[in-house]
């Protein structure tokens, strides 16, 4: 760099004003970036310098991307952010080439409109107003697209009587879960314990010269992760609005629980439930979730679990309730394997069926058939005196105890 | 011990000189983890050689690897120390024996650091002849979340703390490398402190490049016809999708029976060492392989006939 110190240094704040800019941006759409960050970021692009335009993408990435789901946002926000390469040419003085923006490809246009909505924000709001406009000015080509492919409903959780959800409110609420719990590798001091606490023994025996009191420990206890698959098509929609009230209390009462949604797709809503007050947190779901009440494709979902989720929510030996009526739209093919697969990967695999209530009810459909011979355990779940049952067998200890196959009807 | 890398084609010279074959984008982040001190968080696919970063930055830079292999249920006494209990006892019974009465001397005493087992975390702290070890962290993602609660003030001040010595601060930073397969999500306090990247399979051109250097016995035209193979078998949808590691064992098996080209019998015979669950191999093996296989063939084919015209 051949200019005055002066230029230069205007230009390094400047500099740092933009990564600031960016990191605004990148917070907006959504990712967890705070004031540390934005100083790392400087602190990064000062170490590798900007040779390439590429270097300077992967700095950036090395410090503000932490999940893999981020890599998506980021690249886009990048290139929509750094795309006037005017911004690193006045600032480093140092050219670079002409770079063209890809338009996104379809299946991340809602991406590219989260990040419109974010940027727009930030050119709202405006904190930076010595900056020129033309370099604030960002083209995106997004627009909102809805998938035809699909027949997408809204939920509608107002159709709930009011008498019947300050019912089902008030009892699941108070519905406790006794998952039954597994021994951890770690240990808790304990009066009758079966091995030895040396550390606490030490301790003790120097507190009493002479003698050696045995300090004594045992395994700790915690529940297994729960992995929920609901089932929210339309034969199942009056089960499942329940059973989403029930998977709430659930969710705030312990940790590890994760709660998938499917009809004819799988939805991850572990987040929305997290929200302490039911009504929000429905209200987030109802938002996110866009195939309530309408087909069912289990076996394609259950294949998506298996593919993408399983690996990551099921370890550590988790527990799976699965909420359906085996009612599937597109027939059974690969239903059976991946039942199969899905109780292979977890501790135990629960069937919570609503039709159970009816005494008669044998599992007669393909898809009831092909599943019900990979289950750990078949219950009810149509009203709350099923759902307290369902609670107490949690609770009992059994692994892999109540197979089906041997008493199919035991659980009616 | 070789100096640290100045710059991002340094790293990259670097990781070479260690036979491993890296994006720029890697060199990237490993370089920065190594020039401004922090950590390296690794995520990826298991078998897309994220140990071996780790191991191959240990040897090119001549620094001793400590390697913490995480597993549920990990605990300070195996990660960080513990204290030499029967030592300990001995110490006690002889002090009695000789009669000594300040219960605080001895306490002191027996909780020095001559009854410190010294478990991996703390061998990272130690002053070091070679330089700084390189610490791998394996497949955090097996702990559990209080244990990674741990991590946090040995990642961020590289120091630990023990009640009876207090915080034993590290002589150097050690170079500390982090791995996940992403059997569950690692929690932000712990990545925030890290340089992050993502380990994604390689390319077809990376792949053989990493074929080619770690099984030079495997001929050219059978490491093109592995490689493309199982990019296409990538394109699959397996529960488990082959790593690189699979490759070079596939390619190492498929040497060793004296093959020189894929053929169906000799792909159908060594699948195993490519596909790991059973479902996998029964949907590959057999026609589907001989349809990829041939598949493969026609775009080799027809990317050497090309080649031929232009010449």
């Amino acid at each position: 760099m051949t200019e005055p110190t002066e230029t230069r240094h205007a230009g390094r704040s400047r500099f740092a004003q933009n990564i600031l800019l960016f990191a605004r941006t990148l917070r907006a759409a959504g990712l967890p970036i705070g004031p540390g960050k934005v100083i790392d970021a400087v602190e990064a692009v000062k170490a590798a310098g900007i040779g390439t335009r590429d270097d300077f993408y992967w700095t950036l990435h090395a410090v503000f991307v932490a999940r893999y789901e981020q890599r998506e946002i980021f690249d886009q926000a990048f290139h929509i952010f750094w795309k006037n390469p005017q911004f690193l040419q006045r600032m480093m003085s140092l050219l670079l080439p002409q770079l063209r923006y890809d338009q996104p490809a379809e299946d991340r246009e809602e991406i590219a409109t989260r990040l419109a909505e974010a940027l727009q924000g930030e050119r709202a709001a405006d904190a930076f107003a010595e900056m020129p406009a033309d370099q604030e000015e960002v083209e995106i080509d997004a627009v909102m697209t809805f998938s035809g492919r699909e027949i997408l409903q809204e939920m509608d959780f107002e159709k709930m009587t009011s008498a019947e959800l300050a019912e089902t409110r008030k009892a699941i609420a108070a519905l406790r879960l006794p998952i039954m719990e597994v021994p951890t590798r770690r240990f808790a001091p304990a009066s009758r314990g079966r091995r030895v606490d040396m550390r606490a023994t030490l301790r003790a025996s120097l507190r009493n010269a002479g003698s050696i009191p045995l300090k004594l420990k045992s395994p700790k206890l915690r529940h297994p992760p729960l992995v929920i698959l609901c089932d929210i098509s339309g034969s199942m929609s009056r089960y499942s609005r329940m059973a989403l009230h029930f998977v709430h209390a659930i969710t705030n009462d312990r940790d590890r629980v994760h709660t998938f949604l499917f009809g004819t797709r799988l939805t991850n809503i572990t987040r929305d439930l997290r929200h302490r007050d039911v009504d929000v947190a429905l209200d987030r779901v109802a938002a996110h979730v866009k195939d309530w009440a309408g087909g069912t494709r289990i076996g394609h979902c259950l294949h998506e679990f298996n593919s993408k989720w399983s690996r990551r929510v099921l370890g550590q030996g988790a527990v799976v309730l699965l909420i359906t009526d085996g009612l599937d739209r597109e027939g059974v093919e690969g239903l059976e394997d991946e039942t199969q697969r899905l109780q292979k990967s977890c501790r135990r695999l629960i069937w919570l069926n609503p039709l159970l209530r009816y005494e008669a009810y044998r599992p007669q459909s393909q898809g009831a058939k092909a599943m019900i011979r990979h289950v750990d355990d078949f219950r009810p779940i149509h009203n709350l005196e099923s759902m307290q049952a369902l609670a107490d067998a949690l609770g009992r200890a059994s692994m892999r105890a109540e197979r089906p196959e041997r008493n199919p009807k035991r659980a009616a | 011990m070789a100096s640290l890398p100045g710059n991002i084609d340094e790293a990259q010279a670097l990781l070479k000189a260690g036979s491993y074959v890296a994006d720029r984008s890697l060199a990237t982040a490993v370089f920065l983890a190594l020039k401004l001190g922090r950590p390296l968080f690794l995520e990826g696919e298991a078998g897309v050689g994220k140990t071996e970063i780790a191991k191959v930055l240990a040897e090119t830079l001549g620094r001793n690897l400590v390697r913490l292999q995480c597993y549920e249920g990990l605990d300070v006494a195996s990660a960080v120390y513990e204290w030499n209990y029967a030592r300990q006892m001995i110490e006690i019974r002889l002090a009695e024996a000789a009669h000594e009465e300040s219960k605080e001397r001895l306490a002191a005493d027996i909780f020095s650091e001559r009854f410190l087992i010294k478990r991996p975390l703390l061998q990272a702290l130690e002053p070091d002849p070679r330089g700084a070890p390189v610490l791998l962290i394996d497949e955090l993602d097996r702990t559990d979340e209080p244990f990674e609660a741990f991590l946090l003030e040995l990642l961020s001040d590289f120091q630990v703390t023990i009640p009876e010595i207090g915080a034993v601060k590290a002589a150097a930073k050690p170079i500390v490398v982090i791995t996940s397969n992403r059997t569950r999500e690692i929690h932000d306090a712990l990545k925030r402190r890290c340089f992050y990247y993502w380990v994604d399979y390689p390319d077809a051109e990376r792949e053989l490049a990493i074929l080619r250097t770690k099984v030079p016995g495997a001929g050219l035209d059978l490491s093109k016809e592995v490689v493309a193979f199982v990019q296409k078998l990538r394109q699959r949808d397996l529960f488990k999708l082959p790593g690189v590691a699979e490759t070079i064992d596939w390619t190492d098996a498929l040497v060793q029976l004296d093959q020189v080209a894929l053929s169906t019998g000799a792909i159908d015979n060594s699948l195993g060492a490519l596909l790991k669950y059973q479902d996998d191999i029964a949907r590959i093996r057999g026609s589907e392989a001989a349809a990829i296989l041939e598949q493969v063939r026609a775009e080799m084919t027809s990317a050497a006939a090309t080649k031929l015209l232009q010449h």
